[in-house]
């Protein structure tokens, strides 16, 4: 079990308090660079307990097309990692704390130390980093932690208990549990095997836990009532973007309308 | 650290892939000590592969050079035409082992697509190959081979479309159906495991063309050359001759057009190390380390990173590597063919450029040794292309 250290402001956001918590995804230069932070300004007014921010990165592994299309086109539009810093901070001056979002390479470019220095000043809490499991973590581990970012690993259907314990050993703020046995996208249901995933996760850490990949719909969102503190969201918000419609509406329904 | 060649290589993937990479390391050191493993394997590459394959004095490319003596270990001559066959094979009979009943892989000049599809029908395996347009497009014969053999092929329509986009679909299927599947990954490229594992499957070509030169020749060449892609016959040829420190070794990358970022595929002559597809090594990226567009005319060759231990053998400075541009490699097809009566592919044409220069440089009394990795039929048509285009 986690011991008890002093709860970060990022997991304070994140823990349950009877709802679902929402943490809104979005893509920095997705649709452009103002778009992307009036996103962040709309989630943090519509009650997004905490915001990720994604960083692009042109081979995206872990990610659907949705997800995919944002990326590139923010990457077009001309996106970088200091552009990125810069919207997180735009997004973070609302006060909701904003969880950096990449892929390890953009991050090794940048220079991981210089990285958590610019995102602490940026205002960030917390960074994930998708392809980066605690095995591979080091040295990037201890120049995010040692500038006051909490680190957030991800759990996934295919991961056993001493994989779980490992995770949560890495992370503060919160724990990151994969949903799906795939890539981020729109889904119908959620995968029955993720109760069981959540069942463990509860049994092996304190830690807040998000889930996420795949959560589109209300339903989703009260599934995991009682199980998961929070849920991430990310394809189907960007996916309004991407038709052309605002994701407000949808996003205040999976805010309230699960209730 | 766990799967690595000084720092480079490790495992820079979705959780959802760690279980299944522990899992396919316990198999694969397992089966690799197994005698009866091995005798399975041995007995398929003599049998259904057509191993060994022989070394051959090219009399008519050494008399047009005039210069060192040159012999070519006969890749070309595996059945379907390329050295991938080993690695296929191998990593076949593995997933059989492990209870796997769905393969998946990805190709880029189809060669890897064709020896996977092969495997699959001879040992009855569903079989999913991902594919770039581009390459769909420049190869298409063996996409028809592919089909043949009763693979489905999957488009890969992202990014310049070729097999940069082709290995990321590839790793996202297998993320999704990671319980089933066995991904065949054809080079010796992403994460630990499968540097290790596609150079262990590999590594016979060196072993027998060390024998066989020996036999023939009574010593050692003095220069054994290799076309590096993501560089799995280069690694299998190098292995056996990395302790033979009279013997350099040079693996040859595509300079495509040129130097300039996104003219070239040349990962370990312009690239600086980077994490791509589960490995740390060297990468052709932007300063914001986003993955750089590549160009070779050689589909199989056209790929931005490459395997973490030749990362290692750069740096060691045991292996130089070197980079050939597409002008020379078609001269080096065209020469070949016409003087030995051997096409050989674009990816080993590179290296048949370079061990030109080397046997002029080396003069008579030397030895080169090239790696003649696959047959060029399938090249046929980005030959005629490259002359139509007025730059050849």
């Amino acid at each position: 079990m986690a011991t008890a250290r002093a709860e970060s402001a990022l997991a304070a956001a994140v823990r349950a308090d009877g709802d679902v918590k929402l943490i809104p995804y979005l893509m920095a230069g997705y649709p452009d660079r103002a778009g992307s932070v009036e996103l962040g300004r709309m989630y943090a007014r519509s009650g997004a307990a905490a915001i990720e921010v994604g960083i692009p990165f042109s081979d995206p592994l872990a990610d659907g097309p949705v997800i995919q299309r944002a990326g590139q086109a923010a990457l077009e539009g001309g996106m970088t990692t200091a552009g990125a810093l810069a919207v997180a901070a735009d997004v973070a001056a609302t006060g909701v704390p904003v969880v950096l979002m990449t892929y390890v390479n953009p991050l090794l470019a940048y220079d991981a130390r210089r990285f958590a220095a610019d995102a602490v000043r940026a205002g960030v809490r917390g960074v994930l980093l998708v392809d980066l499991p605690p095995e591979e973590a080091g040295s990037i581990l201890d120049w995010l932690r040692s500038a006051g970012l909490d680190t957030v690993f991800l759990v996934a259907p295919t991961s056993p208990d001493p994989r779980i314990e490992l995770a949560a050993a890495a992370s503060s703020g919160f724990l990151y549990c994969v949903t799906v046995t795939g890539v981020t996208g729109i889904r119908e249901d959620l995968d029955p095997r993720l109760e069981r995933l959540l069942a463990s996760v509860r049994r092996l850490t304190d830690l807040p836990v998000a889930a996420g990949f795949g959560i589109s719909r209300p339903e989703h969102v009260k599934a995991l009532r009682g199980q998961a503190d929070a849920a991430v969201v990310a394809s189907v918000l960007l996916n309004e973007v991407q038709e052309g419609r605002d994701p407000q509406p949808l996003f205040e329904g999976l805010v309230n309308g699960w209730r | 650290m766990k799967g690595r060649f000084g720092p480079y290589g490790g495992q820079y993937v979705p959780e959802t892939l760690m279980s299944a990479l522990e899992e396919l390391e316990h198999a694969w050191l397992e089966a690799r000590d197994d005698p009866q493993f091995q005798l399975e394997l041995a007995g398929h590459r003599h049998a259904f592969v057509g191993r060994p394959t022989p070394i051959y004095a090219a009399e008519r490319l050494t008399e047009h050079f005039a210069g060192a003596t040159i012999h070519l270990k006969r890749e070309d001559l595996c059945h379907t035409g390329a050295h991938k066959l080993n690695n296929a094979l191998g990593q076949a009979l593995l997933a059989r082992r492990m209870g796997k009943t769905r393969i998946i892989a990805e190709t880029g000049a189809g060669q890897h697509g064709v020896a996977t599809a092969t495997v699959c029908a001879r040992f009855g395996f569903e079989c999913v190959v991902y594919m770039g347009t581009e390459d769909m497009r420049r190869q298409h014969m063996n996409v028809r081979r592919m089909k043949l053999l009763g693979a489905s092929v999957r488009e890969v329509t992202a990014g310049s479309a070729t097999l940069k986009e082709a290995t990321s679909e590839a790793i996202r299927d297998w993320v999704t159906n990671v319980g089933d599947t066995h991904y065949i990954i054809g080079s010796a490229v992403g994460p630990h495991p499968y540097p290790q594992m596609v150079r262990d499957l590999q590594r016979v070509i060196g072993d027998e063309a060390r024998d066989q030169y020996l036999v023939a020749e009574g010593r050692l060449p003095d220069v054994v050359v290799a076309c590096v892609g993501g560089g799995s016959n280069a690694i299998g040829m190098f292995t056996a001759f990395l302790g033979d420190p009279n013997v350099r070794l040079v693996g040859v990358e595509a300079l495509g057009r040129g130097s300039e970022v996104g003219s070239n595929a040349a990962s370990l002559v312009a690239g600086r190390p980077g994490v791509l597809h589960g490995s740390y090594s060297y990468l052709l990226q932007d300063a914001e380390g986003q993955v750089a567009v590549t160009h070779s005319v050689s589909a199989g060759l056209d790929y931005p990173g490459v395997g973490p231990e030749h990362a290692f053998l750069k740096d060691l400075e045991r292996v130089d590597y070197v980079a050939v541009d597409d002008m020379a490699a078609v001269a080096a097809f065209r020469l070949c063919t016409r003087l030995e009566g051997i096409m050989p592919a674009l990816e080993p044409a590179h290296a048949l450029a370079q061990a030109g220069l080397l046997a002029q440089e080396l003069g008579p009394g030397g030895r080169v040794l090239v790696c003649l990795s696959g047959r060029g039929d399938k090249d046929m048509d980005s030959v005629e292309e490259f002359d139509g285009d007025g730059t050849g």
